[in-house]
């Protein structure tokens, strides 16, 4: 006689089993989620507590009862803090615009354009990744300090205009779009410049999406290269003039419209974040460095 | 036809230019800056070609510091920071419901500009006097240690809250790679594995493991790289004048020599610069020449 094997057991078991385990993974991962999100509530807290309130706790409280908002009123009348934002926007802007221009126009050189010595270029290009910023930033400093460009926003932008790991990446993408199309559209006498604009940009638009939403980042969070050409106010970016209200008054004396206009600075890009998350999500899965 | 074989040209002229002007003109200079010595912004004059520069920098002990600092914190923050992101990956990975939520969570940090939240770090973990000590120092006093002052005090304090903030910070980039390289595993040796009845921790170790060695290893250059060229998170924390603080980093000894109040020496930042490429090609190179053996491509 055969054993009767209680299967109806065994299940249960390893569906304890594995209940525990997912329960467990549920909780550490819990765990992380508020170890990332604490500063956030931090720093939207302290923003929104009371002078008087926050520097009466000896212990700050994790909570306010009484939410005010004249912290951000007094961030913003304290430091020049919309202008710094204003700054960063003229910058952002400019800076992504022009890079899209540049690396559009090279990449289709490359990858639709044939004339003598593209290879050589090409491949040129590639090595230049390899060039860390800090080798180079420092004649670059010098080059804008000698052409006169410091507290300008040409000497700001120029620099950060070519990059050549989007030029890379955009040309890899316009190479998968079949020469045919092309071929076609000199048949009917399209321009370049036309068929630049409307097959090949349409076709590899998630790309282009992926490197504006990369740089906008990028140029959001610049601070070395301002702080490096910057040392007049009205040009500063957030970077900087947030470093600027916490060495000078707000710093030291108003810790909670210290927080209001780190919480205005960083509030754009989560908003960005936020409606774009899948794009900055692949985008930096394939093109990102930072870390 | 003229026109049309100079159209490439043409065509790659911005970029060329650009790149020409502020990537490849200054790698070339940063290399002559470095071999002249006793170089004067202000008369543009040098007294003679060496490496005087070199033994200069190597001999300055904000140098020093700057590069023990930044070696103790690649050494902590890469495989702490590597290793964690593929234990939240692996349990990521593992559950169905609620995985978009964490993984938008998660990758919060890395979009935010890195300056404004150091300074809630600073905050988190400040002790301006006795009396009035931040979050952190709440907690180790509840626990009935002493407060500790991370920001001004202790060498190995300062040291752990630029770790900590510094793991925090790239995080998010390293739990999305590892995440979609585990995704990517076909799940077809999963199932085979199953049949054969292969333990969890077997499965990992076998399967898993060589299957996202590649991105492991990606990770692992990107973040030496990033951590040797650890510099705005620092000054997040302790203020931009890290020579003070002892907490600067090789790239803030080379960004302080070239501009802040002990700045103007262009020679010397070229110098410390180019010990800093030296120093992250050889670990590059070292990496390349493990990952040969270890990486399953």
């Amino acid at each position: 006689m055969k054993t009767k094997i209680d299967y109806k057991k065994i299940e249960r078991t390893a569906a304890i089993k594995s209940n525990t385990a997912s329960a467990i993974t549920y909780v550490l991962l819990t765990v992380w989620g508020l170890f990332v999100l604490f500063p956030f509530y931090w720093m939207l807290l302290t923003s929104v507590k009371d002078y008087g309130e926050y520097s009466s706790e000896i212990i700050p409280k994790l909570y306010t009862i009484h939410p005010v908002l004249d912290n951000y009123g007094n961030a913003f009348t304290a430091e020049p803090l919309f202008n710094y934002i204003f700054n960063t926007l003229i910058f952002t802007i400019v800076t992504t615009a022009l890079m899209l221009l540049v690396t559009v126009f090279a990449a289709f050189a490359f990858a639709r354009l044939n004339f003598r010595g593209k290879g050589f270029v090409f491949v040129v290009f590639l090595s230049l990744m390899m060039i860390p910023s800090e080798l180079v930033v420092i004649t670059n400093f010098v080059t804008i300090t000698n052409l006169e460009l410091r507290n300008t926003f040409t000497g700001l932008i120029l620099p950060s205009v070519t990059s050549v790991f989007y030029i890379y990446l955009l040309k890899e993408n316009f190479a998968q779009v079949p020469d045919e199309l092309y071929y076609a559209a000199k048949v009917d006498g399209t321009k370049d410049m036309k068929y630049l604009y409307k097959v090949l940009i349409p076709i590899c638009k998630p790309t282009v999406v992926t490197i504006t939403i990369l740089k906008v980042i990028e140029c959001w969070n610049a601070y070395v290269w301002p702080r490096l050409i910057t040392n007049d106010k009205a040009y500063y970016l957030v970077s900087n003039g947030i470093q600027a209200i916490r060495e000078s008054g707000l710093g030291r004396d108003n810790i909670p419209a210290m927080m209001a206009a780190v919480t205005v600075v960083t509030i754009p890009l989560i908003v960005l974040f936020l409606i774009f998350r899948t794009k900055i999500m692949a985008g930096v899965a394939r093109g990102g460095t930072k870390g | 036809m003229k026109l049309n074989k100079s159209k490439g040209w043409l065509y790659l002229l911005p970029a060329l230019i650009t790149l020409g002007a502020f990537l490849v003109y200054p790698l070339i200079d940063v290399f002559i800056y470095s071999f002249q010595e006793d170089f004067m912004t202000a008369s543009q004059e040098y007294t003679g070609i060496g490496f005087g520069n070199f033994s200069y920098v190597l001999k300055d002990p904000d140098f020093l510091q700057a590069l023990q600092n930044t070696l103790i914190l690649v050494c902590i923050t890469v495989p702490l920071s590597t290793g964690i992101a593929l234990l939240i990956s692996l349990g990521l990975s593992s559950i169905k419901r609620l995985r978009g939520l964490f993984q938008t969570l998660y990758f919060l940090p890395y979009v935010c500009n890195t300056l404004a939240l150091g300074m809630v770090f600073m905050l988190l973990f400040n002790k301006t006097s006795d009396a009035n000590v931040g979050f952190i120092n709440n907690i180790i006093e509840a626990f009935g240690g002493t407060a500790i002052d991370f920001i001004n005090g202790p060498y190995w304090a300062k040291m752990f809250v630029l770790c900590f903030y510094t793991i925090w910070v790239v995080m998010p980039f390293k739990v999305l790679i590892l995440t979609s390289s585990i995704a990517s595993v076909k799940d077809d040796y999963y199932n085979a594995a199953k049949v054969d009845g292969t333990s969890k921790w077997r499965m990992f170790r076998k399967i898993t493991l060589p299957m996202i060695s590649p991105s492991m290893f990606y990770l692992i250059i990107t973040g030496f790289i990033g951590a040797f060229k650890a510099y705005s998170d620092a000054v997040s924390i302790f203020g931009s004048n890290l020579n003070a603080s002892g907490m600067n980093t090789i790239v803030g000894y080379v960004y302080d020599m070239l501009y802040s109040e002990g700045g103007g020496y262009p020679s010397y930042a070229s110098a410390a610069a180019i010990i800093l490429f030296i120093i992250v090609l050889t670990i590059t190179c070292i990496n390349l020449i493990i990952s040969k053996k270890h990486v399953h491509y």
